[in-house]
């Protein structure tokens, strides 16, 4: 685990808390240690990281060893060990997005944002990671910033998002080419007519 | 009750047994190989080297994680199953490096024993394999982790065992590592167990690593006597030198279990050793032969009435050894003997006083425990893995009077002071209502709350507690004394006490530094006030130059544990002896036949001149093994108690006796973790400053 960035002491917010009472109380009595991953995630979208402050205000909070919650932090990846930018951009580089041309996203993403895979940039707005699948193939390629979908990129696309992101615009989420959800590119190829039943056409 | 068929074997066992545990239970039993499967430790099921064969079950299946049902029919060596073994055992090496002619675990290693039986002759891996960073463990375990193959045995006993839950499995997958909390410390009192535990050589012996090959050593199978609990072990020595200590299974008194110092104090007994004898000429120690030694005793005690020469016995003096002691010194008219050193207000004349009464094994039956004076952890590290087992059992309350400490288990502290022992002997503080409506309540003294001016009060106290509560029943008694020194209860059993008219341990001090005592024997006596001696020539026999010896005007060289055959009685009041394992250094002799040689240098010959002999002069030499429950009596004081704090007799865990203190690992092990308290998650429970 890195302990880069030093973060002595974590607290929820009173708002969090809040939160992190309701869903401990999802859980029958006795066995609080279920909302882990929900209260890492809490804390993540509140500091943006698990820290070791985090793991040890949370196994405090849930009365466990902060191994245990050490062990779950490392092994999803969706919990960030280091601090990132405001916008955590995530470029899938699996097969389909591979084969759909992730190398030009990734590269223009690097280019775009002057940094490597892992790093920071010096603004704090941007940390660019290489991520396994994250489960949208059929819009391959594509990458995820925060909580949203950018999909069937190009060099361009990908450019155009991340410039967006800079100016402080919001970028549509989903497929930037036009495309509505996981349908054909270039519109509906079958039930283009409404039929219903044994109604003919 | 499932019937199955286990390679054509019928058996019948308990819904809920294991299908491995099955096999064992066949006579004679089947082994199937395993990993990850501990007996003492729970179920992973990760390893997957103990598939079996099942009919009509579609895979094979593991057996360790596998119960038994009605009917199954079982296979555990046919074609499938050793093929399936081996392509486990193949996974298993994928990772794993071809060291074994530099790895210490070499020849003692469950996978190079297991790779014999199911290892291929050739790698098809032609990959590059894995390598993972060594993880720093502390002074006491090595870590090789490219060897680890995560079989978790490690993570689960210092979670389920000993309580301190610092290891963990950290990433995933290919990236999994086992690995320590960032924050704490392995401190644990029993994490040299973890050695034992590692099927491979991923965690060994630190401070005895690269020194030995395991088929070089010699085994010889004895008794600890650094603590009082007697655990079994097995000294492993080369030539003349302990190489290490290993726990051997005894489920009376440590199961498998061994504490780190019983363990790692071993390079102690190399150490700061006499092996000749000195007699202090213008003030300073010079070597002297043992004719030269005697005499210059023989001429102190010319003449020298009885009640001017006194005897104190150490912490880890033999029974033997107090037996030739006693019987020498009341030839010579002295009543002023005493093995209390530390001063605990126990004495010998009711048995059940001063035994640990619902015997080690027994404290798992209890469900109500208060612990007064006392931080077992640090006293008996293993009884308290013990207690932790009863708690996590359920239906256990445990409280504790005396130093605030995280024991591994729940305990609620009432506080340190004395005076609540007497609200709950009195019925005033709630407690006594909790031991009174358990079933088999029980409370553990120890010496930190007897070895005080109001020691006998509070052991009166807790007499009164053990009568109001009912700790005392048909086939129960819960009244415990924790005792520290391995050498105690055979002292108060061979009634190494003042005679009528003879002075305790503090009394021979006092009267030694007003000259009214002039000749002290030392019987490896170290924590005796030597500053209060006074005048009095000292006589100090023992095993290593440690504080007695450097008081003393002659020293007489003798033997440590693992050099004699000796007779040690655990707390419990279970004699048990030593095997000597490797001779003593130099000069130095069995204790016993010093104090007989003495004897006729002092022209009062004792009546024996063998071990046999010896031991006919009480019958607990005769009872080895055995444990005879004692009789409820009366004992105990009333009085004043002191505003003084209760508290452990113990400061630092790692440093106790001479072998100890004069050991480099447990110097370190004190540098690293403290006194051993070990507490790494409770952060805040304030006992460490």
């Amino acid at each position: 685990m890195s302990n880069e960035t030093e973060m002595t002491s974590f607290a929820f917010t009173p708002e969090n808390l809040e939160l992190a009472k309701k869903i401990i109380a999802k859980y029958p009595a006795g066995r609080q240690q279920s909302a882990v991953m929900p209260l890492l995630d809490l804390a993540q979208r509140q500091v943006g990281w698990t820290s070791i402050a985090v793991i040890e205000a949370i196994a405090e909070m849930l009365e466990m060893a902060p191994i245990r919650v050490q062990e779950v932090v490392t092994f999803y990846t969706m919990y960030n060990q280091r601090p990132v930018g405001k916008f955590h951009v995530q470029v899938c580089t699996n097969i389909c997005c591979l084969l759909r041309g992730s190398d030009g996203v990734g590269d223009t993403a690097k280019q775009v944002l002057g940094v490597e895979w892992g790093e920071t940039t010096a603004d704090g707005l941007f940390t660019l990671s290489e991520v396994e699948c994250l489960g949208a193939c059929v819009n391959a390629p594509m990458m995820q910033v925060n909580d949203d979908y950018y999909e069937d990129l190009t060099p361009d696309t990908t450019k155009a998002v991340l410039d967006a992101l800079k100016r402080g615009d919001t970028p549509k989420v989903g497929p930037q080419n036009g495309r509505q959800f996981s349908a054909p590119e270039g519109g509906p190829t079958t039930l283009t007519e409404l039929t219903f039943g044994t109604e003919k056409a | 009750m499932p019937k199955l068929t286990i390679d054509g074997r019928e058996i019948e066992v308990e819904a809920g047994t294991t299908i491995l545990q099955a096999a064992e239970r066949l006579d004679p039993p089947i082994e199937i190989p395993r990993f990850c499967y501990h007996e003492r430790l729970a179920v992973a099921g990760n390893c997957r080297m103990c598939l079996v064969e099942v009919e009509k079950m579609p895979k094979p299946v593991a057996s360790c994680a596998m119960p038994v049902g009605e009917g199954m029919v079982v296979h555990t060596n046919n074609a499938n199953v050793r093929k399936a073994r081996q392509g486990v055992m193949e996974f298993l090496l994928i990772n794993h490096p071809l060291d074994c002619p530099i790895c210490d675990q070499g020849g003692e290693c469950d996978l190079q024993d297991q790779a014999m039986n199911y290892g291929g002759d050739r790698g098809r891996y032609l990959e590059e394999k894995r390598s993972v960073e060594d993880k720093d463990y502390g002074p006491l375990i090595q870590t090789m982790m490219t060897r680890c193959i995560q079989c978790t045995r490690c993570i689960r006993f210092i979670s389920e065992i000993a309580g301190t839950p610092v290891l963990g499995g950290l990433h995933r997958s290919e990236h999994l590592e086992v690995g320590r909390y960032v924050n704490a410390a392995v401190s644990s009192e029993l994490s040299g167990n973890l050695i034992d535990l590692c099927p491979v050589g991923a965690l060994t012996n630190k401070p005895a690593s690269f020194t030995y090959r395991a088929w070089e050593l010699k085994k010889t199978e004895s008794v600890d006597a650094m603590d009082a609990l007697g655990s079994a072990i097995r000294i492993d020595s080369r030539g003349n030198e302990v190489v290490r200590i290993l726990p051997r299974v005894n489920d009376d008194i440590n199961e498998e279990w061994l504490s780190d110092r019983s363990r790692f104090a071993v390079d102690g007994l190399k150490r700061q050793r006499l092996d000749r004898c000195y007699v202090r000429k213008d003030g300073k120690l010079v070597s002297a032969s043992w004719s030269e030694a005697f005499a210059a005793i023989a001429e102190k005690a010319k003449g020298l009435a009885g009640s001017k020469i006194a005897a104190i016995a150490g912490d880890q003096t033999d029974c033997e050894t107090m037996v030739a002691l006693k019987d020498l010194m009341t030839s010579l008219g002295s009543a002023n003997i005493d093995c209390r050193q530390d001063g605990a207000k126990l004495d010998g004349s009711v048995r059940a006083s001063y035994l640990f009464n619902s015997t080690i094994a027994g404290i798992e039956e209890a469900d109500a425990l208060l612990i007064v004076g006392s931080n077992p952890r640090k006293e008996a590290p293993v009884l308290n893995a013990r207690i932790r087992k009863r708690y996590l059992k359920g239906g256990f309350q445990a409280a504790m009077i005396g130093p605030k400490a995280d024991l591994t288990f729940k305990a609620d502290w009432l506080g340190d002071d004395a005076a609540i022992l007497a609200d709950i002997a009195s019925g005033k503080h709630p407690f006594l209502q909790v031991l009174k409506s358990a079933a088999r309540p029980a409370i553990i003294l120890g010496q930190g709350a007897l070895a005080r001016a109001d020691g006998a009060a509070i052991l009166g106290l807790a007499k009164k507690i053990a009568d109001e509560a009912g700790l005392v029943k048909d086939g129960w008694n819960g009244f415990n004394v924790l005792h520290t020194a391995a050498a105690r209860v055979g002292g108060l059993d061979l009634g190494f006490l003042p005679g009528s008219g003879g002075l305790d341990t503090a009394g021979i001090v006092a009267a030694a530094g007003k000259g009214d005592v002039e000749l002290v024997f030392l019987a490896g006596a170290d924590e005796v006030e030597m500053a209060g001696l006074g005048k009095a020539f000292v006589v100090y026999m023992g095993s290593h130059g440690d504080a007695g010896a450097h008081r003393a005007d002659v020293v007489l060289p003798s033997a440590a544990y693992t050099e004699k055959q000796a007779t040690f009685v655990n707390m419990e009041g279970r004699a048990q002896r030593t095997t000597m394992a490797i001779f003593p250094p130099g000069e130095a002799k069995d204790d016993w036949k010093v104090v007989r040689a003495l004897s006729d240098a002092l022209g009062k010959p004792l009546a024996y001149d063998t071990v046999g002999q010896l031991r006919t002069r009480h019958p607990l030499f005769g009872q080895l093994g055995q444990l005879h429950p004692a009789a409820w009596g009366a004992f105990g004081a009333e009085g004043a108690l002191e505003a003084k704090k209760l508290v452990s007799c113990i400061d630092n865990f790692y440093m106790t006796d001479p072998i100890s203190r004069a050991s480099k690992t447990m110097a370190e092990c004190t540098a690293s973790f403290g006194a051993g308290c070990g507490c790494n998650h409770h952060k805040k429970t304030g006992t460490h400053g």
